[in-house]
């Protein structure tokens, strides 16, 4: 690699680590907090890091521990999987723009591509000056090695935890939070923010919190699609 | 260690298996450089600031108002981030200021 390409995969770095301050808080200590559950039952920091390092799901991770506990069924955990993590179709959609004519860079983007990565990367603009393959290379790969670090550190020490803690991944909730209001910040973005909204707490209601995934999706899909026939765009 | 080392093996691909289906789809379905549907090019608009609206009800989703404390912590945090946020417009400082709300209600105040 030339001393170009590294002077600005290094910029990229330092312009993308400030925006992924509060997923270094929560994925550490969320993190930890997987890895100490995990330790609990049987599984050491081997098997918790294997799975924080390839499947890289966290909700889906806490709702594996009750899989990895019980009787063995590959089939639910796949198909568990699929609908836990169906959200992730509709972050694809939105990032085709954005991930476009990255090359091979595509495929870590991709694999990489969590809820809080997607909050980031759909949001902040690469500064000017910044090359923006690797401002999202930046993202990605920070948010991936916190996860896999707490993760780590849980499974190795987490009993030793010196301080309460309890509340702080709430720090995932505000960045989310903040996030969206960013978001609502432009004009066009209010009306399918309110959709979000909406259609989640109705499926929320009518589907309860295990359930509220999938039901939620194709309700924002029907509205927008139905708002789109009305407006004619 | 409830299953084999095996079994244990099997579970976490298949779950990586599912993630990943759901993370390459849109991208295997409408591949870079080829031109997609417009409504695709609209639902690409639309769908960041719906997919964070699902986000916010999701982080949220575990609540229950009718047990104590009511979801109030939640909601005070994240009412002072709200007003935080409109006023000053810093990132972190919002969500530092919120989540230190949060710990300190829960920890101290609704015990």
């Amino acid at each position: 690699m030339d001393s170009k390409k590294i002077v600005e995969i290094k910029k990229a770095f330092r312009s993308a680590f400030p925006h992924t301050i509060p997923v270094f808080t929560g994925f550490i200590v969320l993190g930890i907090a997987y890895g100490i559950l995990m330790h609990t039952k049987g599984y050491g920091v081997l098997w918790s890091v294997l799975m924080s390092a390839l499947a890289f799901c966290g909700s889906m991770q806490f709702v594996a521990i009750t899989l990895l506990t019980t009787a063995f069924n590959p089939v639910q955990a796949f198909l568990l999987s699929l609908m836990v993590n169906a959200r992730h179709l509709f972050y694809g959609i939105a990032m085709l723009d954005k991930y476009k004519g990255m090359g091979k860079s595509r495929f870590f983007l991709i694999y990489l591509l969590c809820d809080e990565t997607f909050s980031i990367s759909s949001i902040i603009k690469p500064p000017e000056q910044v090359n923006k393959k690797y401002f999202y290379l930046a993202v990605s790969f920070l948010d991936y090695f916190y996860w896999v670090l707490g993760t780590f550190i849980g499974g190795m020490v987490g009993q030793l935890l010196f301080f309460n803690t309890k509340g702080i991944d709430f720090v995932l909730t505000a960045l989310i939070v903040v996030l969206f209001i960013e978001q609502l910040k432009f004009q066009e973005n209010r009306l399918s923010g309110i959709v979000g909204i909406g259609c989640t707490i109705i499926g929320l209601l009518i589907f309860k919190a295990d359930n509220l995934v999938i039901p939620s999706m194709i309700m924002i899909l029907i509205v927008l699609l139905v708002w789109r026939k009305l407006k004619c765009i | 260690m409830y299953l084999t080392t095996m079994q244990t093996v099997i579970i976490i691909l298949a779950i990586t298996l599912g993630t990943i289906i759901t993370r390459f789809t849109a991208f295997v379905l409408f591949p870079d450089g080829k031109d997609h549907p417009p409504v695709i090019d609209y639902l690409a608009r639309m769908l960041p600031a719906s997919m964070m609206g699902l986000l916010v009800v999701y982080c949220l989703k575990n609540i229950s108002v009718f047990v104590y404390p009511n979801g109030i912590p939640e909601l005070l945090s994240i009412l002072l981030i709200v007003i935080l946020h409109l006023w000053k417009r810093n990132v972190l400082l919002s969500i530092g200021v919120g989540t230190a709300l949060y710990m300190f209600l829960i920890q101290v105040i609704f015990i």
